[in-house]
């Protein structure tokens, strides 16, 4: 929903960021409502991951420029878990398998140390076990998936669905997906889609990082961007995704 | 602060028991070994790693007076429903044991009380080479209690028979205390059971814990060795296990080291029969200035043999470990086939790990590998958690947890494998904190 007197959730201004002295990204604006949808799309190699992980706060790369404010707090002041607890998530392109950490035990204390965050009470393992039975519904994923290490041996799709899980069960303001639809099969991307659909509110918002148009007949943009050599370039309406995907992007980059 | 010949020459102040016949000349003979072989040198090659100098400053005194423990004080290592010998400051107390639980065909003693068994006899200080170090021969001299566990034939149904629990307590002493520990453990054809091998301490204080372990496994019989070393940080804990294993006969250990200022782990093990399997899984989790030495040696002397080795090593803050790891192919021993891995984890930059797998084979039939890794706490991973929100501390200690859980996982007592977890999470959170 297309939310023009909606509370800003996050603003960036010309955002730039480097990593090993590499300038990626060279002046990234957007403005995120409640409410709203947005798609970030582009070439491989264009700078979405990096824009999102920025925006996470990850340690290889460097901020030289702009500014970030995420419900009008600095967003490059906190460290990647106060962004986190402020309720920003990023779903990762590639999920970290963690062996040794058991999926349910993670998901408890990531929870709890939200719950704590927000002055409200932490769930004690068997309390717990009865949110994420209700979560996991929202992915449909087979709760055995719970007592595996986090991510190991899972397949591609099974990590994305992970990511989901973890989304539905942390309920984020601004959820980041980056690519969250590479790699599944389309049964699997309608189910993850509906997943994503049934946690969005009024309140929050999701930014999905694609280069398909495939994800956005599910889950429907109010904007779609466009990301080009470490800048957005285009802003449309879901229509651009469509004409992205019958003209290629070279037209949106040579109009750049 | 005592120079290192002063530190010896207490220690050999220490009063033995007298004992009669076979043991009185074991005792004897332990003595001179001790006296000819003193502290190793720094530059001994099996100590040039682990830096003794700070035992070396303490006076150890004997332990004269026996301290009464009620179960409330021990309440913590307790494992329910295992057969439970306990010991305070290398005393029996039968009180805080409970030897309900053992089964048809498993004796579970103090070794005082056996030394008229011939199986005893027969296998005491037998196969422990106290001939060549100190600290072993010193124990053989001056112990005067332990633990006999002695499982018989009749017993081939161990998975069903309650663990073998032998506690060690020291207790917290005006002086240092020198505390001896001794085992023997001896499995019959075809036997099988589980020994918890348990070392902690009460309240801080000085120690010097040597523990000596003995354990012989005849054809078939199949034991699992556990090995907890959590003493306390101001303590000293140097221990040996030496094992004889029959033909066909499994011998899985799993030995970890969590306490102590400085402990060594000497583990050697004999494969003298054909087709026997040894398994040896080791942890180090240590921080601070602890240091942790485990040096470990696997003779495969007849053919059929095979061995598993997997040893971890966790540092953090300034603490140093050290693994040794031998596995010796005598000419003899076709067909072994053996692995071993080291794989070492270090968290700090002013921690330190040392590591030397050392494979030696006199024979061209066999299938051998071995490696070791260093590594750190992953980034990747480490960035994944705190954007979930967890803290930089909760983050790594979860890995490190994680690293070292494959390890304490292989324990075969699923109550000791949760409260060690649980401690080693609380542990790391109460020293970061
Ligand atoms: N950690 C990194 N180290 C070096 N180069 C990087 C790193 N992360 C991204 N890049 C480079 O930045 C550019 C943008 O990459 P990325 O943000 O992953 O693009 P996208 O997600 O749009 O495919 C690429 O040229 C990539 O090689
Ligand atoms: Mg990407």
């Amino acid at each position: 929903m297309i939310n023009k007197g909606g509370k800003v959730l996050l603003e960036v201004k010309n955002l730039k960021a480097e990593v090993d002295g590499v300038e990626i990204l060279k002046g990234v604006d957007l403005t995120v409502r409640a409410g709203e949808v947005h798609a970030i799309m582009g070439v491989n190699g264009s700078g979405k991951s990096t824009f999102s992980k920025v925006l996470a706060g990850h340690p290889d790369y460097t901020v030289t420029g702009g500014t970030a404010t995420f419900e009008g707090k600095e967003l490059f002041s906190l460290a990647a878990e106060e962004r986190a607890r402020a309720g920003l998530f990023l779903a990762f392109q590639y999920p970290v398998e963690i062996p040794g950490v058991s999926n349910s035990a993670l998901l408890r204390l990531a929870y709890n140390t939200l719950q704590n965050e927000r002055g409200l009470e932490e769930l004690d393992p068997l309390e717990f076990e009865d949110l994420v039975h209700e979560k996991i519904k929202v992915v449909e994923m087979d709760p055995s998936f719970l007592d595996r290490s986090v991510n190991e041996g899972f397949s591609g799709g099974e990590k994305k669905r992970n990511e989901i899980l973890q989304m539905a069960i942390l309920e984020p303001k601004l959820a980041i997906l980056d690519e969250t639809d590479s790699g599944l099969d389309i049964d699997a991307l309608r189910i993850v889609a509906n997943g994503v659909n049934s946690l969005l509110t009024a309140d929050n918002a999701v930014v999905m990082v694609t280069h398909y148009q495939r994800l956005l007949n599910y889950i429907v943009p109010d904007y779609v961007h466009v990301m080009d050599a470490g800048r957005i370039v285009r802003t449309g309406g879901k229509e651009l995704a469509l004409e992205l995907e019958a003209r290629g992007y070279d037209w949106v980059r040579a109009a750049a | 602060m005592l120079t290192k010949e002063q530190c010896f020459e207490q220690l050999l102040l220490g009063k033995a028991v007298k004992a009669d016949g076979w043991l009185e000349s074991i005792r004897v003979e332990a003595l001179e070994s001790a006296k000819a072989l003193n502290f190793p040198s720094e530059r001994h090659d099996d100590w040039r790693f682990t830096d003794l100098s700070p035992l070396f400053q303490h006076g150890f005194q004997p332990v004269t007076s026996f301290v009464r423990l009620t179960l409330a004080d021990i309440e913590n290592y307790l494992i329910p429903g295992s057969t439970r010998l306990v010991f305070v400051d290398g005393c029996f107390d039968a009180g805080l044991s409970d030897l309900a639980q053992a089964g048809a065909g498993v004796t579970v003693k103090s070794l005082v009380e056996c030394f008229g068994d011939p199986q005893v006899e027969a296998q005491f200080a037998r196969n422990l080479s106290f001939k060549q170090d100190a600290f072993a021969a010193l124990n053989t001299h001056f112990f005067e209690d332990g633990a006999f566990v002695h499982v018989s034939s009749e017993n081939v149904t161990g998975e069903a028979v309650a663990p073998i629990h032998v506690l060690h307590v020291a207790t917290k002493r005006e002086t240092p205390s020198a505390i001896y520990h001794r085992c023997l453990v001896v499995m019959e054809s075809n036997s099988r059971a589980t020994v918890v091998e348990d070392y902690a301490g009460l309240n801080g204080g000085i120690y010097f814990s040597n523990a000596v372990t003995e354990v012989v496994l005849k054809d078939h019989a199949q034991l699992q060795h556990v090995r907890v070393q959590r003493e306390e940080k101001s303590a000293f804990h140097i221990g040996h296990c030496s094992v004889k294993s029959g033909r066909g006969s499994v011998y899985a250990a799993t030995s970890l080291a969590f306490g102590a200022r400085v402990s060594r782990h000497t583990q050697h093990v004999m494969q003298l029969g054909e087709g026997a399997e040894i398994r040896l899984n080791g942890l180090a989790l240590i921080a601070g200035r602890q240091i942790a030495d485990t040096h470990t040696r696997i003779d495969h002397a007849v053919p059929g043999g095979k061995s598993v080795q997997l040893h971890k090593c966790i540092a953090d803050g300034a603490a140093h470990a050290v693994f040794s790891g031998k596995v010796i192919v005598h000419p003899g021993a076709k067909g072994t086939d053996s692995a071993q891995s080291s794989r070492n984890l270090l968290l700090s930059g002013k921690a330190r790990i040392d590591t030397q797998p050392q494979l030696e084979i006199f024979n061209d039939d066999v299938s051998c590998k071995h490696g070791a890794t260093v590594g750190q706490i992953d980034a990747d991973a480490l960035f994944f958690l705190k954007s979930r929100g967890l803290s930089e501390e909760r983050a790594r200690n979860l890995l490190t947890h994680a690293f070292a859980g494959e390890i304490i996982a292989r324990i075969p007592v699923p109550s000791l494998v949760e409260s060690l977890s649980r401690a080693i999470l609380e542990e790391r959170m109460k020293e970061n904190a």
